[in-house]
This record gives C-alpha cells, structure tokens and sequence, in this order.
C-alpha cells in the first residue's frame, strides 16, 4: 500500500503570546503549544486517503518531547504510526535545520510516496520547510494546495496563488504543503483519542539520524536572530466615544479629510 | 562581489532594483537583476533602465512555464558561478518557494517575508526584519553563511525609476533542471475592483456582521473611498462569506487607508495591516484591541455607523 508522511509542527499558540511592556519582548514562557492549523488540515487530508484509498499514514515531528502531544492529535485523527525527531538544540534551529532532521528521519522510515505539511507554521510562517524537505528528497514541490486528487501515481494538485488558482499535475513522490482551506479537519472522538494515547511513538535523536552537532540547534542554522521585539505602534488611538451615529460619522470623515485620505 | 534582485513579477522587480541601489552602495558592492524564462529578451532589455550595472539573463526552454524546481536550478547554478553577496526575491508565494528551494540547495539561510532591509555598517552584512511569533514581535535576523538570501513582498519598497544608463546584459549558458510539474490550467481570480495586496483603501468586514447580504453596505462604502472589500478570517473561512483574508495567515495589505468594520483585532489579523498608513475602526466594543492599533474610529453599532458615513461621502462627492 502506498505511504503518506505528514509532518505536524508543535506551534507556539500565537493567540497567548504577551509582550513585556518594559522590554518590549515577547513572553513565551508558559505559553501553550498545538499543532500548528494548516499541519492539521494536512493530516486531514493523509487519513482520506487512507479511508478512501487504503493508504498508510505516517506522522512526523520535530521539536521537544512535549512535541509528543502533537502526534498523539495526528494518531487520535487517524494516523497510524508517529515519530517523534527529538533534540536539544530544537527551539534554536531555523529552517534550514529543521528541514535536515525531517529529510533525514523520512529517509530512515520511509519511502513515501506523498509527503503532506501545511503551507506556512502558525508561529514561524516562513513558508519554507516544505520546499526545503523537497530540495533534500530530491523531490518536486507543489506549494499552497487547496484541493488534492492522487491516481495512477500521479498528483493533480489546485494551487491558490495572488491572482489565481493553478491546477498542477506531477508524479509521486512529491512534497504537497496545504492551505487551511483545504478541508475540515475532524475532532477526533474520545475513544480515538484513548486509543491513540497507547499507541507507540517512536523516537529518532540526531545520533540516530547522524545529524553531527554542528548541524544541530543554532550552530546548524543558516539564520543568526538578532532580536525579536513588539512593534512600536504609533498610532493616534483617537476614539470617538458615546456620540450618536450620525455626529460621529461627521466627526470620523473629518478627521479623516485633515489627514487627507478622503477628498 | 554583488546584490543580487530577482522576482517574476515586474512590478516588484523593480521594487528590489528600487530599494537595492542604495543597499548596494552601503554594502560597496554592484548591484544586478536576474532575468528567467523563456524569449524574455525584451524585458532583459527593459530592466536595463533601472539602475542595476548588469543584468544576467537565463533563457531556456525548462523555464517556459514558471514552476519551482526549474527556477531554483537556474538561480543556484549562477550563484555557484557569480558567487553574490546577497540575493534578494521578490516575496510573492512562487518567490518564496523559488527562495527556500534555492537556499536549500547552496544550503545556506533564507528570510522570507521581510519588512524591512538594511545594511549593518561594520559587517556591511545585510540586516533583515520580519514579523514573529505569528505577528506580535518583529525580529532582526542576520544570514551567517553568503548568499545571504532573503524575500521581499510587494509595496514595501519604492520602485527604481528609469534611468538613461544602460545595465550591462549578460546571457548565460547554465544547466536547468526539467520541470516535474505539469501546468494544466490557470483560472485568474474573478476580481472587482483593485487586488487587495495593492488596493489603496481596505475596508474590511469582521464578526460584527450578522449577515452576508449586509455586507453590501461596506461594498458602496469602499467604493465611495476608491477602495475593496476584504475578510476577516472567521468571516472567510469558518463562514466561507469569501475565498480569502486579511491577515497573516492570508493577504497582507499595505493601503494608505485601512477600515476596520465589526473587526475585534486578534493578533493575525493587525500583523496583517501593520503597515497602513491611517487605521480607522468601528467597533461596538470600546475594549476592541483593534483600537489600540487604530488612528481613528467610533465606538457604536456597525450597523447605524456605517449607513451615516456613507450617506456623508455621498453627499460631499456630489
């Protein structure tokens, strides 16, 4: 039977992250993790194909061994084993490392016929990890899939791009990253998820996968992080409160005529 | 030693030449624009104009149809032969797919997606901006290993205006991967108006809106200020009230006037309207952290606010 890989990112969840108002930084500290929206929708989209077409479903991630909780979600959802890349030097690695330890680790398990990951990660949205994994298999990419058809080998893949939608065909194996508007992924069902709690999860460490240290963590990365800080937002924040519809309107066109963006 | 600027997008081709001329100048290095397909003669000529000292030009039959492996095959193959300092990509989604394939093949960093571009005056490295952690910082990265290569979106440079002298035009004979992947169709996006990434006002609809249909109002209100319509997330894609959205997650605009209609401003949704230049806002929840982020805007019910401001507009274009 034919084999899916899907790789899920054990995001930040982006919506809990604060910023120190003294410092201006970021606190992450604390802040709870999930699988990253568009990961889901590709995982969705690996257990159709298993429903339809009998197909086996790996689950993949790299990151820390909380990042275990991500593959149980894939497991609860369908997936029918998980591997879980761990190391270290995980929360310092760029796209470029990342992009090593999952080529590596789809190498050593694999072959797949189809590796699926969403579009972009919901922290880190930098659109790269898929087109990176593909350059390291040695496989073609087709980026920003909105709808998938898979028969006789091949893929036939609508792409959303600015200014339209693209239909693409290319043979297997390929790398696919998906959009969030792909489909719905389910809510796994309590039973599900029990059962996906014992389920096996194999573990891979950068020894196994002959990842020397200077390709690891921060020494491996292609990007130096210089800082990271809130944008100072300068903006007037001048609110026109508690005035009926009707004076507020006025007021509102005003203003905004004095900043000269209405005529 | 060289900048390098690449998009496929003519528009923002000349944004990057716009924009590299005086990074090259801070970095001491010249500054070139890349040219890929197929009989694209004519617009290795015209990109001659603006400011660049070369332009190299690949033209070859694996490039007539623009798909990823191709154009990353062509790009790594000059970079291995020119050695530039830097590449710069314009950030559209088939540059920054181009971008980290071509990263990953001289396995080097890649920042995609930068707001801004600078120079660091005693490394004359390039010092990169973009947004993190899903758009409530902005980070300033570095790349440690060169080509430092990097990718630019639309709007945020200005373009390169034309000049008399003529870039020198160098035609270059590389290997270029076969494409693997098939075009088969392209269906353009059914558009009223200006696209939202270059709309120059945004109105956008969010949660306060109870139905579809009254949705039109904010359609006659953007007309009336020369602009487009857009999406909050949860109205595009959870209620499916459109095909795509303002925020990172989706289009990200940089209008000169943003309007915020029943919008709350979660953090996707103002990493994706950061750079407007006026922010204005109506919301009935005068706790609406989209207020923190706006320069104007009226507490008050969506629906008796907006049939006033357009009746106003109306009146003052008569």
């Amino acid at each position: 039977m034919p084999k899916v890989c899907v790789c899920v990112k054990y995001s930040l969840d982006v919506s809990e992250v604060r910023v120190d108002p003294s410092t201006r930084q970021p606190v992450t500290v604390g802040v709870k993790r999930k699988v990253s929206d568009f990961d889901k929708n590709a995982v969705e989209e690996a257990v159709r194909l298993k429903e339809r077409l009998g197909w086996t479903v790996t689950a993949l991630t790299y990151g820390p061994d909380e990042a275990k909780s991500a593959l149980r979600e894939a497991l609860a959802m369908g997936a029918d084993e998980a591997v879980l890349v761990s190391d270290p030097g995980y929360a310092q690695s760029d796209t470029l490392v990342t992009s090593l330890f999952l080529a590596e680790a789809i190498k050593r398990v694999g072959p797949f016929n189809l590796i699926l990951l969403g579009e972009a990660s919901i922290d880190g949205y930098t659109y790269q990890v898929g087109p990176r994994l593909a350059e390291r298999l040695g496989m073609p990419q087709v980026t920003h899939v909105r709808r998938l058809e898979v028969k006789d080998g091949e893929v036939v893949a609508e792409r959303d791009l600015e200014d339209g939608y693209e239909l693409v065909s290319v043979k297997m194996p390929v790398v696919v990253t998906v959009t969030k508007e792909i489909n719905e992924p389910r809510y796994p069902k309590l039973m599900d998820i029990m059962k996906a709690s014992r389920k096996p999860i194999k573990t891979l460490t950068a020894a196994d996968l002959g990842i020397p240290e200077g390709k690891r963590g921060a020494a491996g990365s292609g990007i130096e992080v210089l800082k990271a800080l809130a944008p100072e937002m300068k903006r007037r924040e001048q609110i026109i409160k508690g005035k009926e519809p009707a004076d507020a309107a006025a007021e509102l066109i005003e203003l905004l005529v004095k900043e000269g963006v209405v005529r | 030693m060289s900048l390098w600027t690449y998009s496929e997008s003519p528009s923002l081709a000349l944004e990057l030449l716009g924009r590299g001329r005086g990074l090259a100048e801070k970095m001491g290095v010249e500054l070139a624009a890349i040219v890929l397909g197929r009989g694209v003669d004519a617009r290795a000529e015209e990109l001659a104009y603006y400011g660049a000292s070369k332009v190299y030009v690949v033209d070859h039959a694996n490039l007539a149809s623009f798909t990823a492996e191709p154009y990353a095959s062509a790009l790594a193959a000059l970079a291995r032969r020119h050695r530039p300092d830097a590449i710069l990509i314009g950030a559209t989604k088939r540059g920054n797919e181009v971008a980290a394939r071509l990263a990953a093949k001289l396995d080097v960093g890649c920042v995609t997606n930068c707001t801004s571009v600078d120079v660091d005056p005693d490394t004359k490295l390039l010092l990169f901006s973009r947004l993190a952690y899903g758009g409530s910082a902005i980070s300033t990265q570095r790349c440690k290993v060169k080509p430092q290569v990097a990718t630019v979106p639309s709007r945020t440079f200005e373009k390169a205006s034309k000049t008399e002298r003529r870039a020198e035009v160098v035609k270059e004979v590389v290997e270029v991967e076969e494409p693997k992947v098939r075009v088969l169709d392209f269906k353009k996006r059914e558009l009223r108006g200006a696209r939202l990434e270059e709309a120059d006002v945004v109105v956008v609809a969010g949660r306060g809106f109870k139905r579809r249909e009254d949705v039109a109002m904010l359609e006659e209100l953007a007309q009336l200020l020369g602009g487009v319509v857009g999406y909050t997330r949860p109205l595009a894609y959870d209620l499916k009230w459109a095909d795509r959205w303002v925020g990172m997650s989706g289009v990200v605009v940089k209008p000169r006037l943003y309007v915020g209609v029943g919008v709350s401003g979660a953090i996707q949704h103002v990493a994706g309207i950061r750079d407007s230049k006026v922010i204005v806002a109506v919301n009935r929840d005068p706790d609406a952290p989209i207020f923190k982020v706006a320069d104007y805007g009226i507490v008050g019910d969506l629906y008796a606010v907006i049939p006033e401001l357009v009746k106003r507009l109306r009146e003052r274009a008569k």
